[in-house]
């Protein structure tokens, strides 16, 4: 039923994800003159046709809900809702996932051209240079081989080339970085501040990549907070509209698109010399032969595709006799708490729109404290304003309110833009019941092995959420607001997050220094296949309280810059 | 309707509007014929009984319901979802059933003072029984939906005041909002 057809062409790299690693190696590389083949399981983004980026709910039939009211069902089938630019989500068709008895997991998976980086939110935050030494300042985990010093350069190239908001605050869990100007604290991030202020919690300008001037050609934001819908004038970073198109222009890129990566091949050296594909469009194996590959399907993409590249020479999967490949799975710790505030009640009407995403944050402010009653720490992201009325606003005053006609009315209009939200984002440590692994019954439509989830928070996460809690109703009774009384936020689901729900996937393919231990190098190259590279967040060794995107860019560049000059000198 | 007897209907709207003189029940009337014209709708779902019963309704959940989309939005996501569909006609026939058990007439036809006692009923989890629970879900599903539409609509966009979903080239916030938020704060 296949036919295997190996196409003539070898390039000097394949490049397996389109997101924000392989977006960045994709530039790099092809900035400096390397032939690269770019191999995407989804579809070619159109921005101008597939953002719905300004459009407003009555502008569909369903008004977003979708045909048949299904979201008031649950079955939407869009995950982040009908506007989004997600392109993707909690389930793929065709394309399964399994969970193991007892664990829960959630996996997002985005099919098209960026991948992830179309809608994510934006957060562009550095690792501490204690964050890459868990280890030694607490004896769990397992440090980097890297240190700050080693990825603060290419923190600097990320955000220069890509644009990041910011200010210098000099907190050393957030350290500085190359910033454009952030805009002012919309009315209730004001409040949010004082509150902070008074509880000697910091809260700053957010980091976020979002051009607030013009950046290599890009228009500076226009504020309409919809982000996640993708961004027609592509003043935030996504991969596809800020690296990929334009390294498309230098002639030496060719982008596969609808190729669902199904094993690496190698060559009797034991190197990688081709990937092997589906081609979607037909139903078809494909080849494309390379002299290196960069694996950056995402952590848990990635670490099933070397899982399931066996060979004799390489039984357990490819690159994997140190048995990590799927090992030490995190995702960051979630919790969210929102309360009502009076002193916004009836707030006069303002454009509130702003950035997509909040103008403050708060970066973790009890990291030289030793005596918590957990390890590690957390950030806190703020939301409230006049939000665009969708499907759903009102819904929760409907029900706290209930009745009808003018006095529901005018509870609505008093309450509108009165609520503040904090989402808690938190370190996860490594443990030995959270992992992923191939699940030897199912296989995806394509006749690929999928993954198996194994997923347990322990008392660490749990801990942190409670803490969390405990923060968010302090500052939001600072503020005079009024909590409503949540499950206990160790509630798997309703309090803390449920693993993956976050989307901070990473881990499974670590870096380190030493082959027993790890399955790759300090630079990302596979320990036992020298042309083998990975580039998303699977390197990642710990999962610090910054979400991974601008350190996947950054390490994404590293790596890129490295195996250029590794290809330069005769090495892969 | 005819082209013709709609021609005459909207003249003489307005000359009862400058007139001043439009009874009410000249009014419903009104209402429910050019409601039935649709204007621009036709339903789909709903017989035309249960579509001017999920009109009343809907005003009565917000007043101008009706005029911002919001039986249309319900009519067309139903005639697409047998289980929506299902809820309102199941709804509709249980209020009348009830508004008949009282009143001895169905919704529309009763009273505003009778529709409003019963919507004061139906309206508040409080007062569930097993005699009104249907009809209180019934009513939390319509108030739910028509406040999405309302609110959806460009009507109620304006009506609660939304000013974004628009391009500007910098970000700011009124010194009124400033000042209003920093005089009810405490902190």
């Amino acid at each position: 039923m296949f036919q295997i057809t190996p196409r003539n062409t070898v390039y000097d790299v394949a490049i397996i994800g389109s997101g924000a690693g392989g977006g960045t190696v994709t530039k790099v590389l092809a900035d400096l003159g390397i032939s690269v083949a770019l191999i995407e399981a989804g579809p070619m983004l159109n921005p101008a046709r597939d953002f719905k980026e300004h459009q407003w709910p009555h502008d569909v039939p369903h008004r977003g809900i979708g045909p048949g009211g299904a979201g008031y069902f649950g079955k939407s089938g869009y995950s982040f809702g009908y506007f989004n630019a997600s392109f993707g989500g909690w389930e793929v068709e065709g394309e399964p996932y399994t969970v193991a008895p007892g664990s829960k997991f959630r996996w997002f998976r985005s099919r098209i051209v960026g991948g992830r980086t179309n809608h994510y939110g934006r957060i562009s935050l550095r690792f501490a240079d204690y964050d890459f030494t868990p280890y030694s300042r607490d004896g769990l985990g397992t440090d980097w081989p890297i240190s700050y010093d080693d990825i603060s350069p290419y923190y600097d190239k990320a955000e220069k080339f890509i644009g990041v908001t910011g200010s210098k605050e000099g907190i050393r869990s957030a350290p500085d970085g190359i910033f454009q100007t952030c805009p002012p604290p919309r009315a209730h991030e004001m409040v949010v501040q004082r509150a902070c202020k008074k509880l000697d919690i910091p809260c700053i300008p957010s980091r976020l990549a979002v051009i607030t001037q013009e950046t290599n050609g890009r228009p500076a934001c226009h504020y309409c907070a919809q982000c996640g819908r993708g961004c027609v004038t592509a003043s935030n970073y996504s991969s596809s509209q800020v690296q990929v198109f334009p390294a498309m222009k230098t002639g030496k890129v060719t982008l596969i698109t609808g190729a669902m990566a199904r094993e690496l091949i190698t060559a009797a050296s034991g190197q990688v010399s081709a990937v092997s594909y589906i081609d979607k469009a037909t139903r078809t194996e494909k080849q494309v032969r390379c002299k290196a590959v960069v694996v950056a399907g995402g952590a848990c993409e990635s670490a099933r595709l070397l899982l399931n590249s066996k060979s004799s020479r390489h039984p357990d999967g490819l690159a994997n006799g140190s048995g990590m490949v799927g090992r030490n799975l995190t995702d960051s710790v979630g919790y969210h708490l929102d309360g009502h505030i009076p002193a916004l009640a009836g707030m006069p009407r303002y454009n509130s729109d702003g950035m997509g995403g909040m103008h403050v944050y708060v970066p973790w402010w009890l990291w030289d404290k030793k005596n918590k009653a957990f390890p590690r720490g957390y950030h806190i992201e703020v939301g409230g304003g006049f939000g665009m009325p969708q499907i759903g606003s009102f819904s929760g005053e409907c029900r706290r309110h209930e009745g009808y006609g003018a006095s529901l009315k005018a509870s609505i209009h008093e309450r509108y833009g009165s609520s503040v939200g904090f989402s808690g984002r938190g370190e996860q440590i490594p443990n030995e019941y959270t992992y992923c692994d191939i699940d030897p019954a199912v296989v995806d439509q394509w006749g690929i092995p999928v993954l198996r989830f194994h997923f347990a928070w322990t008392d660490h996460e749990r801990k942190q959420a409670a803490h969390m809690h405990e923060t968010f109703k302090a500052i939001l009774e600072t503020m005079g607001g009024t909590v409503a009384s949540p499950p206990p936020p160790t509630t798997e689901g309703e309090g803390i997050s449920i693993g993956g729900q976050i989307i901070h996937e990473l881990g499974t393919i670590r870096m380190g220094n030493d082959p027993a231990t790890s399955v790759l190098n300090k630079y990302c190259q596979a320990h036992q296949v020298k042309n083998l590279f990975v580039a998303d967040a699977a390197p990642f060794v710990s999962n610090p309280d910054k979400n991974p995107t601008l350190t996947i860019t950054a390490l994404a560049w590293r790596t890129a810059e490295y195996l250029a000059e590794e290809m330069r000198k005769g090495n892969v | 309707m005819s082209e013709t007897s709609r021609r005459e209907l909207l003249r003489s709207i307005a000359l009862g509007a400058m007139a001043g003189a439009l009874s009410l029940e000249a009014a419903q009337h009104v209402h429910h014929l050019a409601a039935a014209e649709g204007v621009g709708y036709t339903p789909k779902a709903f017989n035309a009984h249960e579509y001017a019963t999920l009109e009343k309704l809907a005003d009565w959940i917000l007043p101008g319901a009706t005029e911002a989309g919001a039986p249309a939005f319900i009519d067309l996501l139903a005639s697409q979802n047998p289980e929506l569909a299902a809820i309102y006609t199941g709804g509709i026939a249980w209020l009348d059933r009830a508004m008949d058990q009282r009143y001895r007439r169905d919704f529309l036809g009763a009273q505003t003072e009778q529709q409003s006692a019963m919507l004061d009923l139906i309206a508040y989890r409080k007062n569930e029984t097993p005699e009104l629970a249907p009809g209180i879900r019934f009513f939390d599903w319509a108030r739910r939906m028509v406040v999405d539409a309302y609110y959806t609509s460009p009507i109620g966009v304006k009506d609660i005041g939304y000013m974004g979903n628009t391009a500007v080239s910098k970000f700011e916030v009124p010194r009124e909002v400033i000042d209003y938020v920093t005089k009810r704060s405490p902190v």
